[in-house]
This record gives structure tokens, sequence and C-alpha cells, in this order.
């Protein structure tokens, strides 16, 4: 189950950290699975606290000079790119 | 006296009256803070101030700010090694705020690697220290921002509370936790952990320096969609003599096995102290408690796994380079997040996974508007909720490292307002035979912060427990 969690995750795990983690989640969804004693067969599911609906803002372009910045954060830039390993295999 | 141990109002007050220059009030916090670096309070703290230039009763007084809220031009690095020497991009919205207001911004607090935790082991840089007992945790996430504040190394901080990371360690520390209603503050710069539990918050030694700064921090603001459209009242005008007829519920729940004898004698007193202040004082019952640290654990993992995965190491941080860009994706996350953050992305994960998500997040969403539910009826009768903070005082450094749950179970009294939304403080109320500080929640409906203002600082009046200081380097 770790490995599978691990892939979707997308979280590389020692050996030793996939044990300890393993025995760990077990214990917390042993615990957990207390919620199966509620009777919830009636009750919608609650998604936000106060305001139970989506608020949109208007779709104005408006000004930023946040790009300098933002790119300055990134492991590794080129130019106005954040650079990341090649995605497409040779055919 | 040592300006140090003096209240953000009282050095306001002395700037205005020509007693106190402001620059020698941060120097003196500034230096304090170097002489207690064992506390490892601090992640940050700046030489000169980060300081705004609007005014306000608060201006020209220090603040720290959790190491989880942006400030422009700074480091930020949520206690994470992912993270490490990233610059905030943009001012959060309660630092423009506490910049209008005129305050002197002096560094980052240490927190539980992005909030993961309730002691505040879970750092980066190291566990922080309670400075009434420095083999003891400080409680967490926000143990930097509370050993902060109780160790006078700085008037008042900012800090944020997604299942008590407000209130468990301002308990712990002996200080004031306050965690407005979802939706007062805006979350805009505060890096997500569970979007629809997370709220900032205070930690002050006492009420009145905690409605002041609400009153700076509150209001809607349009770059939070969640932040509501309510007008904030003036909280300081709650700094008065008690409302009359106010009813208090004690839940019963809260009071049941597990709670530390010497905590629930403190608690008993500050009920007393209520009743003969007039306030009729009765015991209710939020049935669906026992459910509240399962489903927050669901929930907030879920939503943790979900705002995590952005931190990728393309955009931010450091990049551990795989054999691909998927391995790569795998490795820097492998590396750079510590050991709770993985638990918490694993479970997260796991209750989102296909055939997992209606058993685990669907049935904790379901659970979740039982324990809201709870809090309306209680509300119908009460009008304000009087519990323990934490079932314990400080537990030792390492106690409870390797049992991930019984730390989880530490938050148990203070997660059901974060999953309802609605405001909880955490107040100094006395101290165990070990001397070490004990704090009580007061829990109260949507949007009525000024109802707990109000009986904190009454209390606060008649005791002097938030007067009593740990012993640090002067």
């Amino acid at each position: 189950m770790v490995k599978y969690v691990a892939k979707l995750a997308r979280v590389a795990l020692s050996q030793e950290e996939e044990s300890t983690i393993a025995g760990q989640l077990h214990k917390i969804l042993d615990y957990v699975n207390k919620l199966k004693e509620a009777d919830v067969d009636a009750v919608e599911p609650m998604r936000a606290t106060l305001i139970e609906r989506d608020v949109l803002r208007k779709d104005e372009v408006k000004p930023s000079d946040l790009s300098e910045a933002i790119l300055n954060n990134a492991p590794l830039r080129e130019g106005n790119h954040f650079k990341v390993m090649k995605i497409i295999e040779a055919a | 006296m040592d300006i140090t141990q003096a209240t953000g109002c009282e050095l306001s007050k002395r700037i205005v009256a020509g007693e106190l220059e402001t620059g020698n009030i941060y120097k003196a916090f500034y230096e304090k803070i170097q002489k207690n670096k064992e506390l490892n309070a601090f992640v940050e703290a700046y030489v000169s101030p980060v300081a705004g230039s609007g005014t306000s009763p608060l201006k020209g007084v220090p603040i720290a700010i959790k190491d989880n809220i942006c400030i422009q031009g700074k480091r930020i690095t949520c206690a994470s090694k992912i993270l490490d020497k990233h610059i905030s991009v943009y001012d959060a919205t309660v630092i423009t705020r506490l910049k209008n207001a005129g305050l002197n911004i002096i560094g980052t607090c240490n927190m539980d690697e992005f909030a993961f935790g309730s002691s505040t082991e879970n750092s980066c840089y190291g566990v922080v220290k309670n400075p009434w007992d420095i083999t003891r945790v400080p409680g967490g996430s926000s143990g930097g921002s509370a050993a902060a504040v109780a160790a006078r190394l700085v008037p008042f901080a900012l800090g944020s509370d997604t299942g008590g990371s407000i209130r468990q360690p301002a308990s712990l520390c002996g200080v004031v936790g306050m965690k407005p209603t979802y939706g007062r503050v805006s979350r805009y710069g505060l890096i997500a952990f569970g979007s629809s539990l997370d709220q900032i918050g205070t930690f002050t030694t006492n009420m009145a320096d905690c409605a002041h700064l609400l009153n700076i921090l509150c209001g809607h603001d349009e770059h939070d969609s969640t932040s509501a459209h309510i007008e904030t009242p003036d909280f300081t005008k709650s700094l008065d003599v008690m409302k009359e007829g106010i009813t208090i519920g004690i839940p019963k729940e809260y009071f049941a096995a597990g709670l530390n004898a010497d905590v629930k004698a403190a608690i008993d007193e500050v009920i007393n102290f209520y009743k003969n202040k007039g306030a009729r004082i009765v015991e209710i019952s939020l049935p669906h408690t026992e459910y509240a640290v399962a489903t927050y654990y669901i929930i907030g993992a879920s939503e943790a796994s979900s705002n995590l995965q952005r931190f990728d190491g393309v955009r931010y941080g450091t990049r551990v380079n795989g054999e691909n860009l998927i391995d790569t994706y795998a490795k820097t996350r492998g590396d750079g997040f510590g050991p709770e953050t993985k638990r918490r992305i694993f479970l997260g994960t796991y209750s989102l996974s296909s055939g997992y998500y209606d058993a685990y997040f669907v049935r904790a969403l379901k659970v979740r508007r039982l324990i809201k539910e709870d809090f309306d009826k209680a509300f119908e009768s009460v009008d304000v909720i009087l519990t323990p903070t934490s079932p314990t005082a400080a537990f030792k450094i390492g106690e409870k490292c390797s049992d991930p749950l019984s730390m989880y179970l530490s938050d148990i009294y203070t997660i059901s307002a974060n999953l309802a939304g609605v405001p909880a403080v955490s107040i100094p109320c006395g101290f165990t035979k070990d001397n070490l500080p004990v704090g009580f929640q007061l829990i109260g409906k949507p949007f009525d912060e000024a109802a707990m203002i109000n009986l904190g600082f009454n209390y606060q009046q008649a005791t002097a427990f938030h007067k009593q200081m740990p012993k640090v380097n002067a």
C-alpha cells in the first residue's frame, strides 16, 4: 500500500522510511476507522465552514511586475522560463 | 523597569508620551532575542525592522511573524528544507495591515514544518524549547511564536491555527492565543496547509493587546475569496465591565478520561470565577466530539496533500535531479520533506485516492457537518463555551515523537473549533505542581470574538497568571 501511495504522491522513500511509515499509517488508519461508527446516512458532506458557495471575482486584467522575483526563486531558470528536464521522449 | 516586560499597549502609550523611542524599544527586543537563542524561537531576527509607514494605537511596537506568512523580500521557510532560501514575492494581507498600522516586524518564528505538529519538534531548524522548562516542548505548530511571547522576546506575534496550532502552544507557554472565526482574517499570503481550516491569529500576553491587534488584522480582503463580508467591530470596546446575563456552556465530553488533574483543578477555578461574576453556568453536550480528531486528520491531511503538490522542485526551493521529470519530483519531495510532512501527505493521498475517497474523505466531510451542528445547537442556549485548551501541560521533548497518534490526540480540545469554523481563544489560568502553565479555552459563536475578549479581559483584571514570566536571559 505504501509503495502505491508513494507513487501517487510523488514522494521517494528509503527502505527504512517505507517500513516506518507503513506501521504508523496502519495505526492511524485503525484510529480514523472509528468514523465508520458514525451515522451519516442522511448527512450532506460539508465542504466549507461558513460560506458554502463559490465566490468569483471579476475577470479583469491588472498590472503585475512580480515575474522577475518569482523566476529568481526557481532552482533553475533560463531567461523567462523555469528550466526542467525533457519530458517528451525522442521517437 | 525592563521595557521588554511591558505590554504592547504600554509601550505604545510611552512612545506617544515621548518617554520611549521606537528605535530603543526595537533594540532592546532584538538584543533579548540574541541572548536567548537557546530557545530556538526564531528562524530569523532582523537587525533593522520591516517597518510600515502607517499609524495606529500600536504604532512603533515590534511584532514577530510565524515563518509561514509572506513578508515581501524576506526569506520564508515554513521550517522546511524544501523551501530553504525562498524569498517572499509579495506581502500577506496581514503584513500589509501591520505595515499600515505602523508596527515593526522583528523577525520570523520557528514552527513545525508546514505547521504539521503539536510540539514544534518537526522543524528543519531544530526543536523549540519551552521557556518555562527547556526540557519540554512549547506546543505547536506555532511553538516559536508562543515561546517568543512567553519569554518576552517580543510583545506579540502572529501564528496560524489549523487544528489548535495557536491555542495549544499558547496554553503550554502561558500566553493568550486567539484563533478568530474562519473568514475574519484574510489568509492571502499564508502558505496553505488545510485551506478550509487555516486561520491566522495572535499571540499576546493579555487581552487588551489581543483586541488592538484584531482591530488591525480583521476585515474583508478581495484576495481571499473565503474572507467574510462582515463588519469588524471595535474590539477594544469589549475591554470593559463584564456583560450581564452571560450563559457559559461546559461540554461534558471535554472533561472525560485523559484530562490531567492539575489542569482540571485550574479549569474548575475559572468556572467558579465566572459563576461568582454572575454568569450562568450550564452543562452541555457536544455529542460528536469523539470523532473530531479522526475527522480532522483526514480532512487536514487531504487538503495538505493537495496544497503541497506545488512543492515539486520546479518553481521553488531545492531540487534533487532524478532520471526523468517524474523521478525528479519524487526525489525532490523525498529529500525536502520531513517525516511528519510525509505522513500527512500519505494519509491525505490515501484518503483521496480512488476506491477510498468515499470511505474516508467524503465520510469525514459528513461527520464534520455533525460536529458543526453540535455547536449550532449549543449556541442556541449558551453565549460561549468554556473548556480546557489542552489535556495536559507541556510534555517532555521527545516524549511523543515515536507515536504520531498520541501527538495527534494532544489537540483533542482544539480541533473542533476549526472543523466548525468558530472562534476560540486560550487564556492562562494557573500552573501545575511542576510550575508549568495551564490555559483555558473559550469558544465563541461565529464572529463573536467580542464576547470572548470581554470575558477574558475581566478574568485578567482579577487574576495575575498572565503576568507571571519564565526566567530567561534578560
